[in-house]
């Protein structure tokens, strides 16, 4: 197992290369992508769709694994993982949030907080504890007992970052997290990253809107899977 | 190692919860799903109790006739056709038999009296000892004593229907009845119902009893081949199986197949053997029923896991290890199994209850029946839900979530 020279680098991918089998030919999604992210980052990946950033997403959260190249994300190698293995870093390390915050529709708010902390085997009192505290942080402290539908989109997205929150993971990966948000809405989802942020949660955006991608410390860009840091600003 | 443990249970306990949920939150659909499991156990429930209720029913009354008594049927050699009067007395002085009795039929009696005759009527000769062992058999008049016996006395009981038939309005006793043309006076009237033996089982119960010497005389007959042993108290009947035959093996000079001894302990396990035949016939072809239920969850969860493709690749990026999402489906294929067979169970037995009642056989729950349904229906929530949950595990999260 390799050890990261550095304490505080969260992950690092060298030359990492995705393909797709579509039909009789293979479709590269992601071409030599060189990516490190220390703790406490919050760094936004800006392309439109279709230049291949949610399945730079998929890898970074070990949902999908590179075709070729060297990830290795606190110390472990990835690609050398089993997928018992790797689910045990996506309950551990990592916390996803989707687009249209993908809350299930028959569990209240704090039931659905709880869920990642059932399959971390926290119980009972404990898992209720620590899932009240983070609807807390969010701001919904008075509807904890509301079920999705109860709740306004916006209300449901912090649910949905509560969710991603609660097993304390080493990174926040959200993809398109205001995408189904009106503007005020996603500014207050904006407001909320960045004091997360500013707590010291790591965190990618992933996202085709300059000016969300914006609202992160840093940013780069991926256009047809390859990836560049800074520089140009086209809006997709 | 603790904290696995502990999270696994935390991870059942949750998966129940879950699983509840998503039963209740499609109530329709689940009912639908476990109506095959719920027809099928209700089924076997159903058949298994009422088959036990009624046999149950129909061994007790075996039981409370033949209780204490042996039954022997004398088939005979070419030396000897039967059991005279001599050996049945000897038979009784054996320490371990209480008395006999004797059973000699007239089987097809021709009954007259006045201008009236009726054909084809039972007659049953009893001796004394009968009566004696018996007396709730005689309702007015008197028993046959030994008097009769001894005298082959031409004397009768009569049973209600011939009542009805020769002395309609008439007090029969001290009247005169004809039996195959010979006169028998009328001493007392008995009860049908009190006479029945495992004997009258096989040969319909008789209408009119007589002295079983008269009988003998009657059917020109000097021996007899059916009687009844009453055993002594506290006597097993193994000991007075054994010594009767002792007994009988020396009258009959040790020739083989010449008579055979039943015990109520034979017929019990014949019974027995008959009834767990009959239930296991029928438990077999209402387990079809519950096969057929059982594919019907495999199909309804096969179809639930494609449904629920998106909540599977979210509960992925959640961290749910592939065992908990397999553990999760197999326990809701389990609950709905259950779910099933318990209601099953419960219909089951109002089902049974309520033929008991329309039958008038007794209503015994079988606990035996009932570890069955909830057994078979578990293990087919189980066995059905194993493929679905396997193929849900397997998802790849990646298309499990493209589906979003």
């Amino acid at each position: 197992m390799e050890r990261d020279t550095a304490e505080k680098v969260f992950f690092r991918m060298r030359d990492i290369n995705k393909f797709y089998r579509m039909g009789d030919e293979d479709m590269q999604v992601l071409r030599d992508v060189n990516l490190e992210i220390t703790e406490g980052e919050y760094l936004s990946v800006l392309g439109p769709s279709g230049s291949g950033k949610s399945t730079l997403m998929n890898i970074i959260g070990c949902l999908d694994t590179a075709t070729s190249g060297e990830y290795v994300l606190r110390g472990n190698r990835i690609e050398d993982l089993t997928e018992p293995e790797l689910a045990d870093i996506r309950s551990r390390d990592v916390g996803f949030v989707f687009q249209n915050s993908q809350l299930l529709p028959r569990l209240d708010a704090l039931r659905n907080v709880e869920l990642p902390l059932i399959y971390a085997g926290v119980s009972g009192r404990e898992r209720t504890r620590r899932a009240r505290e983070m609807l807390e942080r969010v701001g919904l402290s008075d509807r904890m007992g509301h079920y999705p539908n109860q709740l306004s989109g916006g209300q449901q997205q912090r649910v949905a970052i509560a969710r991603a929150l609660v097993t304390h993971p080493g990174i926040l990966l959200a993809d398109e997290p205001t995408g189904a948000l009106d503007q005020k809405t996603g500014k207050q989802i904006m407001q909320l990253f960045r004091e997360l942020n500013e707590e010291g949660h790591t965190i990618i955006m992933i996202t085709h809107d300059l000016h969300i991608a914006q609202n992160a410390k840093r940013v780069v860009h991926i256009i047809d899977g390859m990836l560049t840091e800074g520089g140009g600003t086209e809006d997709a | 190692m603790l904290k696995g443990i502990r999270g696994t249970l935390v991870m059942i306990g949750e998966c129940f919860r879950m699983s509840l949920s998503n039963i209740r939150g499609a109530k329709v659909r689940s009912f639908l799903t476990v109506l095959g499991i719920l027809i099928g156990v209700m089924a076997v429930i159903a058949l298994i109790t009422t088959v036990n209720g009624v046999t149950g029913s129909i061994s007790d009354s075996f039981l409370s006739m033949g209780a204490g008594t042996l039954m022997v049927s004398v088939t005979g050699s070419d030396l000897k056709t039967g059991m005279t009067t001599a050996d049945l007395e000897a038979l009784t002085q054996l320490e371990e038999v209480e008395g006999i009795t004797p059973t000699v039929n007239i089987s097809s009696a021709r009954i007259s009296r006045g201008g009236k005759y009726e054909s084809r009527i039972s007659v049953s000769g009893k001796n004394a000892y009968y009566f004696l062992t018996n007396p709730e058999v005689v309702l007015r008049g008197r028993m046959l004593n030994i008097v009769d016996e001894r005298n082959m006395s031409a004397v009768c009981l009569i049973d209600d229907e011939m009542i009805e038939s020769f002395f309609y309005g008439v007090d029969p006793l001290g009247e005169r009845l004809y039996v195959n043309g010979i006169p028998f006076l009328v001493v007392g009237t008995f009860s049908a119902d009190s006479t029945e033996s495992i004997a009258s089982i096989f040969s319909g119960s008789p209408n009119i009893l007589i002295p079983y010497t008269t009988a003998m005389k009657m059917n020109n007959a000097s021996d007899v081949t059916s009687f009844t042993v009453y055993m002594a108290e506290g006597v097993t009947s193994d000991e007075a199986s054994e010594a009767v035959e002792g007994a009988m093996d020396a009258m009959f000079s040790y020739e083989e197949d010449t008579f055979t001894i039943t015990t109520m302990d034979a017929i019990e396990e014949t019974m027995e053997t008959m009834t767990g035949m009959m239930t296991t016939l029928l438990a077999g072809i209402a387990s079809i029923a519950l096969l057929v239920g059982g594919i019907g969850i495999m199909n309804m969860m096969l179809t639930t896991v494609t449904e629920r493709t998106t909540e599977i690749g979210l509960k992925k990026a959640l961290g749910a290890r592939q065992w908990q999402i397999q553990l999760q489906f197999l326990i809701e294929s389990f609950l709905l199994s259950l779910i099933g067979g318990i209601a099953g169970i419960l219909l089951g037995l109002g089902l049974s209850l309520a033929l008991s009642n329309v039958m008038g056989t007794s209503f015994r729950v079988n606990m035996d029946a009932i570890a069955l349904g909830f057994g078979f229906s578990a293990a087919i929530g189980i066995v059905f839900g194993w493929a679905p949950a396997r193929k849900a595990s397997r998802l790849n999260p990646i298309d499990a979530l493209r589906a979003m």
